[in-house]
């Protein structure tokens, strides 16, 4: 007998049915994962084995776990066997924890609910847990709200939530997209420790965490299971198209298909940018620190880094969206101040934004042809409503989207589709620089794809300068031509693409990189060699900021602040740059 | 916090003002005086008596003696009830309505946060929209209206409760006003709760004690509860003033020596200093209740305390 049985599990909403005749199992201790793309069906399976699915969906199937069934059962015989025996650890811990609760007592409330332990026994076991989970000083955190943690602290402590009643399988939906890549190798790393012989059903759109971290797989495609077997054969051969797509457009650090810059000229010099923000009763929060960067046409320069290590806000200041505190800034040769407000129109048209989440930067009132439009009237308000439209239509052909899309709403498109709306905006204005934060952040791999060979294409044809904002080291790869490493609002290291990949100075971009979870079996990355996370900007480290996180450290790193200097044309600020 | 208050009280000093120079206003432009009477007082006698009230002096120049008199505490002497001074009859009569506004409000809370959270909980069902149509009528129908009808009903026609405050009912005498005055509170705060609880409901966090294994009353109780309560505290403060003036209304239809009851005397009679004393008063209670509802805010939600 499996441990979980699923056996031709559908999901339907009203005609839709999102899963289909889905069959699978997984055995006493062992790791799986289920991999697909957003849409594929993965997280609505996990949700219906623990029978969380809203009212409205009708299920159909059978679904066993430990031989007993699972569908259909009452709520009652639910919740013994939620937290007892089949736990689930969500995505975004923010939201999955209650804000309102002290992380103990949330703790707490399921060992009394199923009566495992109560009152000072109780609390051992949750400080016990929080403790296993690497969860420093767990006396603190058990009286800690969830917004006083950290991101990956979070995370640790909803995984002591889901394993706190020791279940027999543990559901991973996506437990490290929202997280840092250094954070997601530390996560994946303690749920593979930790659970011990509680089997793992890893859900994730990431094939890199797949192949680190799972001994079999099964593939996801619109509701059906369209392939499944060891993580190592289906990698190394896969037997259905889809896979073979999902893999093809799996992130890796080998690839790259970068066009040459075209004409070199200067056209954005940045120097000695800073940026800090007044964090009231706090003091001051350096975001930035005298950040230089010159971006040339044609040219995609990549800014990465942690969350917190100022890339937004350095480009943000850029732009003028928010002030600069010191530095001086100069686009096609014209030194640029004050707010974008205040800025000459032709800068402001010279310098375009493409935001993260695609539905949610389009007004969702305004139709496509409007939206695209809009830039034309602020700029060209000279322009014909005829000529307008034209142009909006010649614009979204070039990114791909039919003038079947011109009278659609934003929620009447997918995700790519709405990034698509978003970069014809963008574009319309022929822009010299566009900047992209975590443009492709929030799409499945073939459609980011998608995207960046459609950014490419534009750069080839018109010389654009892009600046591309990402923690996803394989888009990095794939795209830029040079990369800004920035830790705690500091350059730590500005390097061609293929010396930054092939020879990292900084011990920061070297743990970067061996943290990507590779979609690669064999060569597995993904792997945690940054302990903690980034320090409070409030309370910067002395000398060089990196030090406490960095295995290399050595007296004078504590002391002294390290200069930047350049190695065969990469720049770095790292004492020991020459030596590791 | 106690920073924070501070600020708050000084911050609400402009708005008071406001309160009281239109009051003022407002009171002195209504035609008639306090000593008008239907007999007629010989010409010096009421020059005399307006004399001794300051009431000859240009308007601006009483209230400059208005306003002294304020800051030393001193709501000056009533015109019509002679030998009392306003804070003596507003020191008498608030303990009613302050008992009569304190029960209307417990009992707002108690039944709206019940009868809201049940409709959330059976969303779509017979029972939730039995609830809301209740609730939609509760708001609808004014206090003037209902007041005399459940008089007609259960004091009148049933005689299972007394009709006014006379005679020696006891604490009886507290349910029909109470009822009255709580009725359109439980309807609005019923429906606030709904909404509130059904968004609590749908969250990730809720999810989460409904994958931990907690029955539907644990999550409720431990989980959702406190946070769909939000949107009801910040309606506490002008669930506050829609009883204060409700109580004008009902004081007056069940006879309850209520402050109220003082204040459409006093506005009738052109007492002006009574009525200028109770709005002043008032005011400064709806300015303080909604400063305690912003502390508690910060009591419920961490993230909020934190600043």
């Amino acid at each position: 007998m499996s441990l979980l049985e699923v056996q031709e599990l559908t999901i339907r909403y009203d005609d839709t049915a999102v899963v289909r005749g889905l069959s699978f199992a997984v055995e006493k201790g062992e790791s799986v994962g289920l991999v697909g793309e957003s849409g594929s069906g993965k997280s609505q399976t996990a949700l219906a084995i623990l029978g969380l699915l809203p009212g409205n969906a009708e299920i159909g199937g059978s679904i066993r776990l430990e031989g007993g069934e699972l569908l259909g059962v009452s709520e009652h015989i639910l919740n013994a066997v939620r937290a007892q025996r089949a736990a689930i650890v969500f995505q975004d811990p923010m939201q999955a924890l209650n804000p309102f609760l002290r992380i103990g007592e949330q703790l707490r409330r399921i060992l009394v609910q199923h009566r495992l332990a109560d009152g000072k026994e109780a609390q051992a076991r949750v400080i016990d847990m929080l403790k296993r989970v690497g969860l420093p000083d767990p006396e603190r955190q058990y009286r800690a709200y969830p917004h006083q943690l950290s991101g990956g602290m979070r995370q640790r402590a909803m995984i002591a939530s889901a394993l706190i009643a020791e279940p027999a399988l543990l559901i991973a939906d996506e437990p490290t997209t929202a997280l840092d890549v250094t954070v997601q190798a530390q996560i994946l790393e303690l749920l593979e420790e930790i659970r011990a012989d509680t089997a793992l059903l890893l859900i994730t759109h990431d094939l890199g965490v797949v192949a680190g971290h799972c001994e079999r797989m099964l593939v996801l495609e619109q509701g059906e299971l369209v392939e499944q077997g060891a993580t190592r054969d289906v990698f190394a051969r896969p037997r259905h198209a889809h896979t073979a797509r999902l893999l093809a457009a799996a992130p890796r650090l080998d690839t790259i298909n970068i066009p040459l810059p075209s004409t070199g000229e200067e056209l954005l010099q940045i120097e000695a940018a800073s940026v800090s923000y007044r964090e009231t009763g706090r003091g001051r929060l350096q975001a930035v620190r005298d950040v230089d960067l010159t971006i040339q046409t044609g040219e995609t320069v990549a800014v990465v880094g942690e969350s917190g290590s100022g890339k937004s806000s350095l480009v943000r200041a850029v732009l003028g969206l928010i002030p600069m505190q010191s530095g001086r800034v100069v686009f096609c040769g014209t030194a640029l101040h004050g707010s974008v407000q205040d800025r000459p129109t032709e800068v402001r048209r010279g310098m375009q934004l493409v935001f993260q989440d695609p539905v949610g930067s389009l007004n969702p009132q305004m139709r496509v042809a409007n939206i695209v439009a809009e830039p034309l009237l602020v700029h060209k308000p000279e322009l014909s409503a005829v000529n307008r439209q034209k142009e909006v239509a010649v614009m979204l052909e070039s990114t791909g989207l039919g003038e079947e899309y011109l009278q659609r709403y934003p929620h009447e498109l997918s995700g790519g589709q709405a990034q698509r709306v978003a970069i014809a905006r963008a574009l319309i204005l022929k822009p010299k620089v566009l900047v992209c934060d975590e443009a492709v952040a929030a799409l499945d791999g073939t459609v980011r794809e998608q995207i960046l060979a459609l950014l490419r294409e534009v750069q080839v044809d018109s010389g654009l300068a892009i600046v591309f904002i990402t923690h996803d080291l394989s888009v990095v790869r794939a795209v830029s031509h040079r990369v800004l490493v920035m830790y705690m609002g500091a350059l730590v290291e500005l390097a061609g693409n293929a010396a930054l990949f092939g020879r990292p100075r900084h011990p920061y971009t070297r743990a970067l990189l061996e943290a990507v979870p590779i979609a690669d079996p064999e060569h597995a990355g993904g792997k945690a060699t940054l302990a903690g996370e980034v320090p409070s900007a409030l309370t910067p480290p002395s000398g060089c900021m990196f030090h406490p996180r960095c295995k290399y450290a050595r007296d004078i790193c504590k002391s002294e602040v390290p200069r930047q200097r350049t190695l065969d044309g990469t720049t770095v600020a790292c004492h020991l740059a020459d030596e590791i | 916090m106690l920073r924070y208050a501070l600020l708050r009280l000084l911050g609400a000093i402009p708005t008071l003002f406001l309160v009281i120079v239109l009051a003022f206003l407002m009171v002195h432009a209504a035609p008639g005086g306090p000593f008008d009477d239907e007999r007629v007082l010989p010409a010096e006698i009421e020059e005399n008596i307006a004399a001794a009230y300051h009431l000859d002096e240009p308007l601006h120049k009483q209230f400059i003696r208005y306003l002294s008199g304020l800051v030393h505490g001193d709501l000056g002497p009533s015109y019509r009830y002679r030998d009392h001074t306003v804070g003596e009859l507003i020191g008498t009569a608030f303990p009613v309505s302050l008992k009569l506004g304190a029960m209307a409000m417990l009992l707002a809370l108690v039944v709206g946060v019940a009868a809201g959270s049940f409709a959330a909980l059976r969303r779509n069902t017979l029972l939730d929209r039995s609830v809301m149509a209740v609730a939609m009528t509760g708001i609808s129908i004014p206090i003037f209206v209902i007041a005399p009808l459940l008089v007609l009903l259960l004091a009148v026609r049933l005689q299972w409760l007394p009709a006014g405050w006379s005679g020696n009912v006891g604490a009886t005498k507290f349910v029909l006003p109470v009822i009255a005055l709580a009725l359109p509170q439980i309807a609005y705060i019923a429906r606030l709760t709904r909404a509130s609880m059904i968004d609590v409901l749908a969250s990730d966090f809720v999810r989460t004690a409904r994958a931990q294994g907690l029955g539907t009353t644990a999550v409720v109780r431990y989980h959702a509860l406190k946070p769909a309560l939000l949107p009801v505290l910040s309606y506490m403060g002008p669930a506050a003033a829609a009883i204060l003036t409700g109580s004008v209304v009902v004081e007056e239809i069940f006879g309850i020596p209520g402050l109220g009851q003082f204040f459409v005397r006093g506005a009738l009679n052109r007492d002006y200093t009574l009525v200028l004393g109770i709005v002043v008063f008032y005011a400064a209670l709806v300015v303080l209740l909604n400063l305690v509802v912003d502390i508690l805010y910060g009591v419920i939600d961490p993230r909020i305390r934190q600043r």
